[in-house]
């Protein structure tokens, strides 16, 4: 697979504070990328070193073939961090005929753009006019304005309203199924697991997990069941070997797998015990769970 | 470096109020020239013409504009300390980078602009100059015309360094009232600094670490011209006599200077996290 943003190593210290230690992954074309972690783990600085606006401790990171100067390999890479930076004084277009100038881009992509993020009829507006969700969508533009092969997101959604953060997510969800590759930096998890295929989770500066989020913990699943015969079940459950344990609130069981299992499968084990199941639904862990776990773990 | 321009020129015109600085830092030392060199009648008692008085001849001329223009430089000084204050503030500056400006360019851009500006202003001034001097000296003959015209030099050099000041200490602390500020305590403490050293050690020698200041190199580019002005009514008086003339000495430490401003300035862009 080709690789975009290869870090080996990478360490930021800000005086006694580690923010980033002995950072190492990969972003590989193609995929959709969310790196999680609380607030303070080091995501920002980390997104801010490959940036070219912080500046590494130790070790090093390149961007594609490594071949290219950081601030040309930015020319091909879009990214928005934390709140959008913009001239105020400018309208929407001269911003981004700034950004087209800087890039090297032609000025046609601007009308483009601003179509995609539905901007397009607010073009001639200064950019203090905008509400934050307008300024946002705004810097998604100038981000896409290169057709860049890396999409590089530091909390897009923070601070939205909800309507906001649903218009956010819609777009980055259709550039996503167009193949543009992905970064995503945000602790909000169901935005992450709504969006990523592969995911980085730091704590503290430090890498506790990077690969598929499928994959991130060790985990069969579990089924929510409930029954009429409630103690009966819970019985047949003690006894069924390819159940690890069982937690019960009210009505609902919650059985957790140590061995995969099907639905299916268990409906008709249950059907040959006579207990006729109300509720069955087989489930993975939010990507909430498996974080904490993650988290708890180490 | 063309891109750089138009991408500076684009973020200064389009603000109004760095638009407003710049069109009065234009504007103004031509309406003082303009005004000067017409003649003013104080209600028939007595009409004051300053062409009378032989300043506008060539080539004292070129001093005396280049000196009298150069004092309206403040204005577009303020440009400057707010061009690289606004970029922080909004943290411009910081896009500007992620967008894939490199931080060499983005002081590049900034320095090609003061160098761009301070060549307008000073063709502007030539071309006024003269003008005027062709209209009122007494004297149009080519060698004397273009005799000083060495001025216009030192009136560009001037520019460049003092905008280079600038910008340093516009990179330096990030707000342009700040930065402002800080031309201002320099101004001071090179006096305090010339004085202390007049009293404490030989006058002369104090005199000559003096000129290696940095406002006070850029001063010594365009000295003062009253005196000379008296001097060519009152040729007798010797002892009026100075040097006015400009020296490669002079340009080659404002130039020096220059280059510490623009290379400090990228030093701190370039060791600075954002």
């Amino acid at each position: 697979m080709e690789a975009i943003l290869t870090i080996n190593n990478l360490t930021k210290k800000f005086g006694y504070l580690t923010a980033v230690k002995n950072l190492s992954f990969t972003i590989n074309k193609g995929n959709v990328y969310g790196i999680l972690g609380p607030n303070g783990s080091g995501k920002s600085t980390t997104l801010g070193i490959v940036l070219n606006v912080v500046n590494k401790t130790q070790g090093d990171f390149h961007w594609f073939d490594g071949t290219i100067s950081t601030h040309d390999a930015l020319k091909k890479v879009g990214a928005i961090i934390e709140r959008p930076n913009f001239y105020a004084y400018m309208t929407a277009e001269q911003n981004l005929k700034l950004v087209c100038r800087i890039k090297g881009v032609d000025y046609a992509k601007i009308d483009e753009k601003l179509e995609i993020v539905g901007l397009l009829d607010r073009k001639t507006h200064k950019f203090r006019t905008y509400s934050l969700g307008m300024k946002q969508r705004l810097a998604i533009a100038s981000a896409l304005l290169n057709d860049p092969e890396i999409l590089i997101l530091d909390e897009p959604t923070n601070g939205l309203d909800p309507q906001g953060i649903h218009q956010i997510r819609q777009i980055i969800k259709n550039i996503a199924a167009n193949g543009t590759t992905i970064l995503l930096a945000s602790h909000l998890l169901d935005e992450v697991e709504k969006v990523c295929t592969h995911v980085v989770v730091l704590r503290k500066g430090e890498k506790l997990y990077s690969g598929r989020v499928d994959e991130m913990i060790n985990s069969h699943g579990f089924f929510e069941l409930k029954a009429d015969k409630h103690e009966e079940l819970l019985r047949v459950l003690e006894a069924h070997n390819t159940i690890d344990k069982v937690k019960v609130e009210d009505e609902l069981i919650t059985a957790f797998l140590n061995a995969p299992m099907s639905a299916s499968e268990f409906n008709q084990f249950m059907f040959n015990q006579n207990i006729l199941l109300s509720h069955l639904v087989k489930r993975k862990e939010s990507l909430e769970e498996q974080f904490l776990q993650l988290t708890d773990q180490q | 470096m063309l891109r750089l321009i138009q991408l500076e020129l684009q973020k200064l015109w389009l603000n109004k109020a760095s638009r407003v600085l710049i069109i009065i830092s234009f504007i103004l030392p031509f309406t003082v020239l303009i005004l000067s060199s017409i003649k003013i009648n104080f209600f028939g008692f007595f009409t004051l013409e300053l062409g009378e008085l032989g300043i506008f001849n060539f080539p004292i001329i070129w001093h005396i504009t280049t000196f009298f223009a150069a004092q309206f430089k403040f204005f577009f000084a303020i440009v400057v300390v707010s061009m690289i204050g606004n970029e922080y503030s909004n943290k411009t500056l910081k896009q500007n980078l992620i967008d894939g400006l490199s931080k060499k360019e983005f002081i590049l851009s900034k320095f090609y602009t003061i160098v761009f500006f301070s060549l307008c202003a000073t063709i502007l001034i030539g071309l006024a100059t003269f003008f005027i001097g062709m209209y009122y000296s007494s004297y149009t003959e080519a060698a004397i015309i273009f005799r000083e015209v060495d001025f216009l030099l030192a009136y560009f050099v001037k520019l460049v360094g003092f905008f280079s000041l600038c910008l340093f200490l516009g990179m330096l602390v990030k707000r342009s009232a700040f930065a402002l500020g800080f031309l201002f305590i320099l101004f001071i403490s090179e006096s305090i600094i010339y004085g202390l050293m007049k009293w404490r050690i030989d006058g002369e020698i104090a005199d000559k670490i003096h000129n290696f200041f940095p406002l006070q190199s850029m001063w010594n580019l365009i000295n003062q011209p009253i005196q000379r002005i008296v001097m060519t009514k009152f040729p007798d008086k010797v002892d009026m006599a100075y040097d006015y003339a400009l020296h490669g000495y002079e340009v080659a430490i404002v130039l020096g200077w220059t280059a510490i401003f623009v290379l400090l300035s990228y030093q701190l862009l370039k060791k600075r996290d954002l």
